[in-house]
């Protein structure tokens, strides 16, 4: 890991990187999209509603799979202080928000026809809810102070606290009695149809690879950044 | 760490204002509730427990900005560095005294804030052990947030975003412990375990922060 913490290695691989994950996840975003919403069978309970749950499900996913990165990306700044890694969290933060705000809207609207209501307060919304928060508290604090390191290593400190809210989202299912079905893939199979199950996979695919695209997107524009920042402070110098 | 714990206490109760300030805040965020709801006491005795968490909740947040401010802005925290006291100890320090000039004072406005809400009398006992039990998970959880924002300008309202999602469990768990039955107990025991976790926790987070702070 050490390796790519070099920032103009980094910035060679995320080159080319780059399109191909962003052309390759859009490719089977269209894939697993077009099979789940046209060509996969409405449910026998929902009808055509669950459909939804191919955009649903991926964003849940990587709306938690985000903050563990960006959790990890934290650990990584304040262990080895790598400021790719502090550049690494801040990209991913506000696309894993964006990934858990999808998440919540489509679960409201699909739990307007099929459960009534929009929304309540359910361990598992309520604690989807939290990791919003814990998200939007990440990028505030991470971006109130001026400078820069100092609210890098607070919002790494307050990403490495919040991470105890990930497993009560995963088992929040099973500890209390909720009205958010428990999960349908775990390790021993999957309790959907296959005709089901792989639009959904494919669509994950996809969301994956976007989600790491955008993120390279934002770590070359946030290194892009510095560098004229650098330049303009060096220029400034020069003439002063 | 007990000079440390007296110390802060000496200068909390020396200003009048440090150590009433919450629990005025606290009486007043209940005593506004009646005006917005109505004043009908069957409605008032059945939110009058969930109204004094949540005020509780806000009036643990009124101090955050004194926690460590004043402490970084004079150079205290740098000459404690200076004798190599860790900062995990300073900061647990500071959550003890935090919470002695907060959570004993609070628990003692409860009864009139319960007689303003007209709360009714077999709730009390549960409110007083339950928030007894919670209180120092809210000064666990603000000595976090005081030391991630020290040297802030704002830091109030950024602390209060930091902190209100955190604190969502023991605001669960504390209004559960106030149905009736079984359930008391069992509420009780998940805030007491949530409560430990913070308050164990708190002292590493915040004294990293506050290393974080002087580099």
């Amino acid at each position: 890991m050490h390796r790519f913490a070099n920032p103009a290695r980094f910035l060679k691989i995320a080159r080319v990187a780059t399109p191909i994950t962003a052309l390759l996840g859009l490719a089977l975003l269209a894939a697993g999209l077009g099979l789940g919403l046209f060509s996969s069978p409405p449910d026998y309970l929902q009808g055509e509603s669950v459909r939804i749950m191919y955009v649903h499900v991926p964003t849940a996913w990587f709306g938690m799979g985000g903050y563990l990165f960006v959790a990890l990306a934290s650990a990584a700044f304040l262990v080895w202080r790598h400021p790719l890694a502090d550049v690494a969290a801040r990209a991913a933060a506000p696309v894993g928000a964006t990934f858990t705000a999808v998440c919540l809207m489509t679960g409201a609207l699909w739990g307007r026809p099929t459960w009534g209501t929009y929304w309540v307060w359910d361990a598992r919304l309520t604690s989807m809810l939290v990791l919003l928060f814990l998200y939007l508290g990440y990028i505030a604090l991470a971006n109130a102070y001026d400078d820069r390191e100092r609210g890098g290593r607070a919002a790494a400190i307050l990403a490495l606290v919040g991470v105890v809210n990930l497993p009560i989202i995963k088992f929040s299912v099973e500890w209390w009695n909720t009205l958010h079905q428990p999960a349908s893939i775990r390790m021993s199979g999957s309790s959907i149809h296959p005709e089901m199950l792989q639009p959904l996979l494919l669509a994950a695919l996809g969301f994956q690879l976007i989600f790491a695209a955008t993120v390279l997107m934002r770590m070359r524009t946030a290194l892009a950044g510095q560098v004229i920042a650098a330049r303009a402070a060096r220029l400034a110098g020069a003439h002063g | 760490m007990i000079a440390l714990v007296g110390r802060e206490l000496a200068l909390r109760f020396g200003r009048w204002g440090g150590v009433m300030l919450p629990l005025l805040f606290f009486l007043l965020v209940a005593s506004l509730f009646p005006f917005a709801v109505g004043p009908e006491p069957r409605l008032l005795a059945r939110i009058a427990g969930g109204i004094m968490w949540v005020a509780a909740l806000l009036a643990a947040l009124m101090p955050i900005d004194t926690l460590f401010e004043p402490d970084r802005a004079d150079g205290t925290l740098d000459q404690l560095a200076a004798r190599q006291v860790p900062f995990e100890i300073v900061a647990t320090a500071r959550m003890i005294s935090h919470w002695l000039a907060f959570g004993p004072l609070l628990l003692l406005t409860v009864p009139v804030a319960a007689a303003l809400l007209a709360l009714p009398a077999a709730a009390m006992l549960p409110l007083i052990v339950g928030l007894a039990i919670g209180t120092p998970a809210l000064a666990a959880l603000g000595t976090v947030a005081a030391a991630l924002t020290t040297g802030l300008r704002g830091a109030g309202a950024l602390a209060g975003l930091l902190v209100l999602p955190l604190a969502l469990p023991v605001l669960i768990f504390g209004a559960g412990a106030m149905g009736d039955g079984p359930a008391v107990a069992g509420a009780l025991k998940l805030l007491g375990a949530s409560s430990l976790f913070l308050v164990a926790l708190s002292p590493f987070a915040a004294g990293a922060a506050l290393r974080a702070s002087l580099e």
